[in-house]
């Protein structure tokens, strides 16, 4: 008890000494500003913002910075604001003293969406000169999304001392945003400011040009003008866009239906559990990312590929067995084999919904799959061009096995005259398994590339199967590249109806179309020829 | 064969629901045949979807009504009798959903029935309810237009969701341009005819204004989300308002981040994406994203810090989450274990007539009330995605907002109350003061 009597007198006998010492620290407005954050109300937060930000003081930096990446933390007792680094140390926002630690009763200062636009627009004024030319971009670029009068200054100033290149463009459209919505800026200034968002030429200048509301007559007619050839550009960007969300669309498509392709095209295997396949390669991935999770954090950018071959040889795997132990009984009977399948398709969703549960499972996206870039006037994202390229070499390794390899040699020669080539020595059963295996396998690949861009959970593969189906039929049975080019067509089909009809609509218009198009050509685009349409 | 081949394949879809209601047997659950307990318990059946595309919602659904009548047990029951439950698997099969429902009331002779998500499921056994007199508790937020004699509603009416979230963005977000995307069913469409004509009557004009609807799994979201980009781009402040459907949502929160689409710029409200649903995402892109609803797990609260504590323990897992349909049946529960003991009786008509006015604690801090129009009155909450998965509050209603079965925005309906205390009737027009009838 005395102990414990001794240590309360002395924290009250410190809290005194520190109330006393720190009182005056909230003399001046800027650390009355500061102290504002501590209220948390989210319009005392954005007084906080533009006092600090428009203070001048050198700590106004790190305040707001540690403020948008959620380290800015508050007491609200104690009124008390603190700076936590990154490196774990922290300082007295108000002072600018290191603190050996953080209270606990400290929390995070709370952000809206409307607080994080002024925390962007304070932060690009403060970094416009930093000396990382990444940084000045990014801060040239909030300044022209914000446009407020008082970036007006630190923009000339940057402007003046300003090197680079693309940093100098930017800086100019941020000054040109700014001087449009100026009300005093003269007309001189604002036609120079309406020429230079014209040759920037995208969606943001548009959005700009047409909300810059009354302007002088000669302004409004020079951003009519802009507008109209902005638009005229952007027309053009739209169907170069179109065109390769097709193509994104169409790899996703041919992707799901290129192990298909080899267990019904191929084999004439009805086989609805495909889609089981694609879900269990795309399971397969969650495992392998949480095991990277938990054991080695590093790896992960490279989890992508270490499930790739494991789902090959899981689905693959599993496929063995489905064939083996079911489908070889029935070949021949393309009903029973359609409802079997079927029938499993349903087993195995249930035996992952019990085993890993009904809800999604997360998937992440390594760094290098996250993201977009700009070519033009349209945005690719990452993880859709790296799943095309994946699917082009997938399509490519696949045409070269069957091609080079003996077993593709033994697999064409037991779909095209299954008695001739057992006759020949091959082992037909053997290689039943297999091919089964094969697209099997090629399924569980496709599932760790769709896991990147669709939700894990055990209806992955039934939204897929139909899609598969009107592709291999649509690109003609039995031929690989007419799955390619069925894939290609339909994606980019369905993409150039999808702005005009809307997505339902477009896909009942590309159900319609390819039924039509199999009454003209039953055997689908590419048919395959000779004694092998019989067998 | 190949030509054959696509015949059979369109044979097995129209044969899909056959299917998948057999294997929905098989599989479903033993508990059906351990439901012949003698008569000392009160058996309630929960009507809930374990398996097929809804199970990814429902499953937890059935699990909180097992958590909450495993409490009541330990309670000592109702009326001094336990709580016995009858678990059925509707295996996200609409007809499917009648059939269960016949047989738990006919069969295993339930007193109440907890149940459903879609709003197809619920309209699928309304029949059912009328035709054998029992009663459902449906707790999933829903398009309004309907008051039913044997149904109460404990999730939010469009007044309860959509409308105060709109109001937000108009008010703290000066939203001026607005996308209303959703999935194609009746949900949405009901939902966002209602918000048409409240953003029309705000004086929104029609071209500020775009319509999307995408079908059920849509997984290539690039396209519309280009296309909202565009819209956004027209000089005024733009925001989405999604009632795009559980599963479809975790590609488009994806195409939105990867397209640079930040909440800072567009933000998205959605109605149908809880905790549940944000478990399969990686949050950090979604950052101040908005959602709509009546409860959120991070609501701080002695009764919810409770509920999440003995949730996770009855569940044995720590990271379990909870949401706001939960939070409706704990509510629609509670309501009914009051009523029940306060007839002394399950009987349906008496438990019918005594649950209007009955009130229960939600998890929230208030205390909600069950009103004439079967309906109960609900806080609403706007939350922003945090990069944990969970919701920040960033807005609340001052007061319980009592939930409207007959939206006031719609010229059909505006006219139109629910009252089953005073007036019997599940849709009395106001101004002709005539009973429409039956139906919805």
């Amino acid at each position: 008890m005395p102990t414990n009597l001794s240590a309360r007198l002395c924290t009250f006998v410190l809290s005194l000494f520190l109330i006393a010492f720190a009182l005056p620290a909230f003399a001046g407005p800027f650390e009355d500003a500061v102290a504002k954050f501590a209220n948390d109300d989210f319009s005392d937060t954005e007084e906080a913002i533009a006092a600090v930000a428009s203070s001048g003081n050198k700590l106004a930096f790190p305040i707001i910075s540690a403020l948008q990446d959620g380290r800015l933390m508050a007491d609200s007792d104690s009124k008390k604001v603190y700076v936590t680094g990154a490196d774990g140390k922290s300082i007295d926002a108000a002072t600018g003293e290191a603190v050996a630690s953080v209270p606990d009763s400290a929390s995070a200062v709370r952000l809206n969406n409307r607080l994080r636009r002024s925390v962007d627009a304070a932060l690009g004024s403060l970094t416009l000169q930093s000396p990382d030319v990444g940084t000045r971009l990014q801060a040239a670029q909030s300044v022209f999304k914000s446009h407020e009068e008082t970036a007006l200054e630190p923009v000339d100033a940057a402007l003046a001392k300003e090197t680079n290149k693309s940093v100098k463009t930017a800086l100019g459209e941020a000054r040109a945003a700014i001087l449009l919505f100026k009300s005093d800026a003269t007309e001189v200034e604002k036609l120079e400011a309406v020429a230079t968002l014209r040759a920037r030429g995208d969606q943001e200048a548009m959005a700009l040009l047409t909300g810059m509301g009354d302007q002088p007559a000669s302004v409004t007619k020079a951003a009519a003008s802009a507008i109209s050839s902005i638009q005229s550009s952007l027309a053009v960007w739209s169907t170069v866009q179109n065109a390769w969300y097709g193509l994104s669309l169409g790899s996703v498509l041919l992707l799901a239906a290129i192990g298909l392709a080899i267990t019904f095209g191929v084999m004439g295997v009805i086989n609805m559990a495909h889609g089981e396949m694609v879900m269990i390669g795309a399971y397969t991935t969650f495992v392998v990312q949480e095991v990277i999770r938990t054991r080695y954090p590093g790896l992960f950018d490279y989890s992508l590929l270490i499930a790739v071959p494991l789902a090959f040889l899981v689905a693959g795997a599993i496929g063995v067995l489905i064939e083996r132990s079911i489908i070889r009984f029935l070949y021949g009977r393309p009903l029973e084999t359609l409802l079997a399948t079927w029938g499993l398709s349903l087993v195995l969703q249930q035996a992952v919904r019990t085993m890993f549960g009904p809800t999604n499972r997360e998937v992440g996206n390594p760094s290098w799959m996250s993201g977009a870039f700009e070519l033009g006037q349209i945005t690719i994202t990452y993880n859709r061009l790296w799943i095309l390229v994946f699917t082009l070499a997938v399509f490519a390794i696949l045409l070269a096995m069957l091609r080079y390899t003996a077993l593709g040699l033994e697999m064409r020669a037991v779909t095209q005259n299954r008695r001739m080539a057992a006759s020949m020595g091959i082992a037909t059963s053997r290689v039943d398994a297999l091919t089964f295996g094969l697209g099997s396998g090629i399924a569980g690949i496709a599932g760790v590339a769709l896991s990147q861009i669709d939700n894990v959970s055990p209806n992955l593969g039934q939204s897929y199967i139909i899609d598969s189906f009107m592709v291999v039929v649509f690109g003609g049975v039995g031929n690989l590249w007419g799955t390619l080019v069925g894939a290609f067509t339909l994606g980019i089909a369905n993409k150039f109806l999808e702005p005009v009809a809307g997505a339902v609509l477009g896909k009942i218009a590309i159900l319609v179309l390819i039924i039509l198009f199999i009454q003209k050509r039953p055997r689908g685009l590419f048919a395959l020829k000779g004694r092998a349409v019989e067998a | 064969m190949p030509t054959k081949s696509i015949h059979d394949i369109a044979a097995s879809f129209s044969r899909r629901g056959v299917l998948a209601a057999t294997a929905g047997l098989m599989l479903g659950l033993a508990s059906i045949s351990g439901a012949k307990a003698a008569d000392d318990t009160i058996k309630v059946g929960v009507l809930h979807s374990l398996s097929g595309t809804m199970a990814i919602s429902e499953t937890t659904l059935k699990d909180t009504i097992l958590f909450l009548i495993d409490e009541q047990n330990k309670k000592g029951g109702v009326n001094g009798k336990k709580l016995e439950a009858v678990v059925v698997d509707p295996a996200s099969n609409w007809p499917l959903f009648a059939e269960k429902a016949r047989e738990l009331i006919t069969k295993d002779k339930v007193s109440v029935v907890f149940g459903c998500w879609t709003s197809v499921s619920r309209k699928s056994v309304l029949p059912v309810f009328k035709e054998l007199n029992s009663i459902l508790f449906y707790p999933v937020q829903y398009e309004g237009e309907e008051s039913e004699r044997n149904v109460f509603y404990t999730g939010a009416a469009p007044n309860q969701q959509a409308i105060p979230a709109v109001d937000y963005l108009m008010k703290e977000e000066k939203v001026k341009r607005w996308v209303l995307a959703g999935t194609d069913y009746v949900y949405p469409r009901t939902t966002n005819k209602i918000l048409e004509a409240y953003l029309k009557s705000k004086g929104v004009a029609q071209e500020d204004i775009m319509i999307n609807y995408t079908p059920f799994g849509h997984s290539d979201w690039q396209t519309i989300v280009a296309d909202i980009k565009k819209f956004g781009s027209a000089g005024k402040k733009t925001a989405v308002v999604s009632t795009i459907n559980g599963d479809a949502n975790v590609p488009f929160y994806k195409e939105l981040g990867n397209q640079g689409i930040k909440a800072k710029d567009i933000p998205v409200v959605a109605f149908s994406v809880g905790e549940e649903e944000l478990a399969g995402i990686d949050t950090k892109p979604l950052v101040g994203h908005l959602a709509a609803w009546n409860y959120f797990e991070s609501i701080k609260n002695p009764a919810n810090e409770k509920f999440i504590k003995d949730w996770q323990t009855y569940t044995k897992n720590p990271k379990r989450v909870t949401n706001d349909p939960m939070e409706a049946h704990v509510i629609g529960f509670n309501m009914w274990v009051k009523a029940v003991e306060k007839v002394k009786s399950t009987d349906p008509d008496k438990v019918i007539d005594a649950l209007p006015g009955i009130e229960a604690p939600n998890l929230t801090g208030g205390t909600s009330k069950m009103l004439p129009n079967h309906h109960i009155t609900k806080p609403v909450f706007i939350g922003e995605i945090k990069g944990n998965g969970q919701f920040d509050v960033v807005w609340k209603t001052p007061s319980l907002v009592a939930g409207d079965a007959w939206s006031k925005e719609l010229d059909g309906s505006k006219d139109l109350i629910g009252d089953w205390v005073g007036k019997k009737c599940g849709n009395f027009n106001t101004k002709t003061n005539k009973c429409l009838g039956s139906g919805s």
